[in-house]
């Protein structure tokens, strides 16, 4: 059987959510991935060299203050990512939109090297500072339980066979693990008050790190933030191949 | 009392299997589902049971009033035969399993672990647990796997007498029950072609 | 609901292994601490708190899979879905049973081994109290794992993935009792995060336990 007879996409999307069709999904990143990838690839290289070579070094840092370029960013993008797992989850219970779950699906390896980098480059960044690699600190344990949580839910879709059946169990672990989340970050700011330096940015610009090192680290997060979508982008567009590959083959197992 | 099915469409896994079935069932008659093998009689009658949402289509009727028994009859081997009916029937709010034990001949039983039991003697209290669930409507998978002649017979008359009493049952079974009553339904009618897609959790991505 | 409580305590207490494996493993944890950390009096008394946590934690754990499993595979659970119990205050029952038969004899066990780790005499008493306030916590939101895994073939370890980080709050506010006990110092605070995150967790997640096991169900 051919593949001719999908059905017709409809030619002037109506409504944001016509793109969760897979297909119209499908055909509407592939335009607007290469530019995504060329616009993350510049402001990860423009943010990275403008803060690693023309930026002075911190007064009482020395250069490790550099690693902030990495650090930041990809400790923004491990919390971002996993509220994106969180809304396209409830998007996915809701509206019943396969699109929706499996861009939470996609989401959760990318977010995990985004957790893992943070904690990598704290490490990295903490020995220098603290002299030690790893402090119990609130900051760190939370991004450690964060992990932990990623890993469970990445577990929980590989472990299930049925499709839909994962989506929805991921879905609630997603929402219930968000809560818990939240309560464990409480918990462990209680249990210990830690090292860690305040926010590095905030909107009140208080505490916020000086304007030179500031808009360098601006670009390297609008660089990261662009990754981190046409990462999921892409994987999302794996995952409906995948799905199709499946409907495909269960299709002529049919005939 | 109506049990109305109405274009109902069920899936497996993802898959429809059965399209467009609709019936109406009143107090007091029997209907029996036939089909070979996969052809959808246990996901048309779990979705009846409310145990899965129907692809489509609706039912009436059948809320909370469903007595529902399939292959695993929900049996602790470790409690013993009176133990398992008095479990049963205070879960479905119904007192006392003489009547269930009588029909079913389980008095000499009534003391034994269920674990202790033959395959037929579990079936033949699995069957009994219908009876002290007090649910207007059986629907029933197979009931008559691992009986034998005596017990089957045992198993049509209790259902006869739930039919006098103003029941409902739904049988899926390939055995001769001698309801003489019954409709039957063969549900190879309403099979889900190949093409039929509406629905289906994998038909978006087509 | 009364029936299926005393269904699962008679089960518990017929088929063995309820009562008795959880408390042998809290058991040798306790007494494998010491051959791990050594056997220094001051020391053992400054972490017995932390590790009498753990240890009842982990037993918690330890009997989660048999919770929904064994009635998984009889189809106790389908015949159960299909009854007039609500399937939220089944799990809730189902969990209240589990803590009856896991969670409260690691309570009353837990000052023993406390002497085993040379626990401060003033910490019994705040022991007691924490694990009392904070295992039911553990029973409902092991419910909850238990439910999202029951159709996972051996998903033991699975779910220990699943439910140890949600164990996380549980286990710092209940230890913290504990430990502040131990040392005399103020434990009114934890104790009410405690107490906050059980009753909130006895009041919500038996849904989201529920909205798991219907999928499975499916």
């Amino acid at each position: 059987m051919s593949v001719t007879d999908q059905k017709p996409i409809p030619k002037r999307p109506s409504s944001f959510w016509s793109y969760a069709n897979p297909v119209k999904f499908l055909a509407f990143s592939e335009r607007v991935m290469p530019a995504l990838w060329w616009l993350a690839g510049i402001c990860l290289l423009v943010g990275l060299v403008w803060g690693f070579f023309f930026t002075p070094d911190d007064f009482r840092q020395g250069s490790t203050v550099k690693i902030i370029y990495l650090h930041v960013p990809s400790a923004l993008m491990a919390i971002n990512a996993w509220f994106m797992m969180l809304v396209a989850s409830l998007i996915w219970i809701i509206r019943r939109h396969h699109v929706s779950a499996l861009a939470a699906k996609a989401a959760a390896p990318v977010g995990v090297v985004m957790t893992v980098i943070a904690l990598v480059t704290g490490a990295i960044w903490g020995q220098p500072m603290w002299g030690t690699w790893w402090a119990w600190d609130p900051r760190l344990t939370s991004f450690l339980i964060l992990f932990l949580f990623y890993l469970g839910y990445i577990a929980l879709w590989e472990a299930i066979e049925d499709p839909d059946t994962a989506a929805d169990l991921t879905s609630v672990l997603c929402l219930v693990g968000s809560v818990f989340a939240v309560l464990s970050r409480y918990a462990v700011n209680f249990w210990n008050q830690g090292l860690h330096q305040g926010a590095s940015l905030s909107l009140d610009k208080e505490e916020n790190v000086a304007d030179v090192f500031y808009f360098p680290l601006l670009v390297a997060i609008a660089g990261f933030v662009l990754l981190f979508l046409v990462l999921v982008l892409y994987r999302t567009g794996t995952e409906i191949r995948l799905r199709r590959t499946r409907a495909l083959m269960a299709r002529e197992a049919r005939t | 009392m109506t049990l109305s099915v109405k274009d109902l469409s069920v899936a497996r896994g993802g898959v429809p299997v059965l399209i467009g079935v609709s019936f109406e069932l009143r107090a007091g008659q029997a209907m029996i589902l036939r089909g070979p093998n996969g052809s959808g009689k246990t996901t048309m009658l779990r979705t009846l049971a409310g145990l899965q949402l129907p692809l489509s289509g609706e039912v009436h009727g059948a809320e909370d009033k469903i007595a529902y028994a399939a292959h695993s009859d929900g049996l602790k081997s470790m409690l013993t035969v009176e133990e398992n009916l008095t479990f049963w029937a205070e879960v479905f709010g119904a007192a006392g399993i003489s009547a269930a034990v009588e029909a079913f001949e389980l008095h000499d039983l009534r003391d034994r672990l269920a674990g202790t039991l033959s395959a037929g003697q579990k079936r033949r209290l699995g069957l009994a647990r219908l009876l002290v669930t007090r649910r207007p409507i059986w629907v029933l998978d197979e009931p008559t796997v691992s009986l034998d002649a005596k017990a089957v017979e045992m198993f049509a008359q209790a259902v006869r007498d739930h039919l006098t009493a103003g029941g409902m049952a739904l049988i899926a079974t390939h055995i001769e029950l001698g309801l003489a009553e019954a409709q039957v339904f063969d549900v190879t009618t309403h099979r889900a072609g190949p093409d039929a897609l509406a629905g289906a959790s994998d038909e978006a991505f087509l | 609901m009364k029936a299926l409580l005393r269904r699962d305590l008679a089960l518990a207490l017929r088929a063995g292994g309820g009562f008795g494996l959880g408390l042998a493993f809290f058991l040798i944890v306790t007494v494998l601490v010491p051959f791990g950390v050594g056997p220094q009096s001051e020391l053992l008394s400054r972490i017995a708190p932390g590790i009498l946590w753990l240890g009842a934690l982990l037993a918690c754990l330890l009997s989660l899979d048999r919770l929904l499993a064994l009635d998984w595979e009889d189809g106790t659970l389908d015949l159960l879905a299909t009854s007039p119990l609500p399937l939220e205050a089944a799990l809730l029952v189902k969990a209240l049973a589990h803590w009856i038969t896991t969670g409260l004899p690691l309570v009353l066990a837990a000052p023993l081994l406390g002497v085993l780790l040379n626990l401060p005499a003033s910490g019994y008493l705040w022991l007691v109290v924490s694990l009392a306030l904070g295992t039911p916590a553990l029973s409902v939101i092991g419910t909850f794992g238990a439910a999202l895994t029951v159709g996972v073939k051996r998903g033991g370890l699975l779910m220990s993935l699943l439910v140890l980080p949600l164990y996380v709050p549980t286990l710092i506010f209940g230890a913290e009792v504990a430990r502040r006990g131990a040392t005399g110092m103020a434990t009114e605070t934890p104790l009410l995060m405690l107490a906050g995150i059980t009753l909130g967790v006895i009041a919500l997640m038996p849904f989201a336990s529920a909205a798991a096991l219907r999928v499975n169900l499916r």
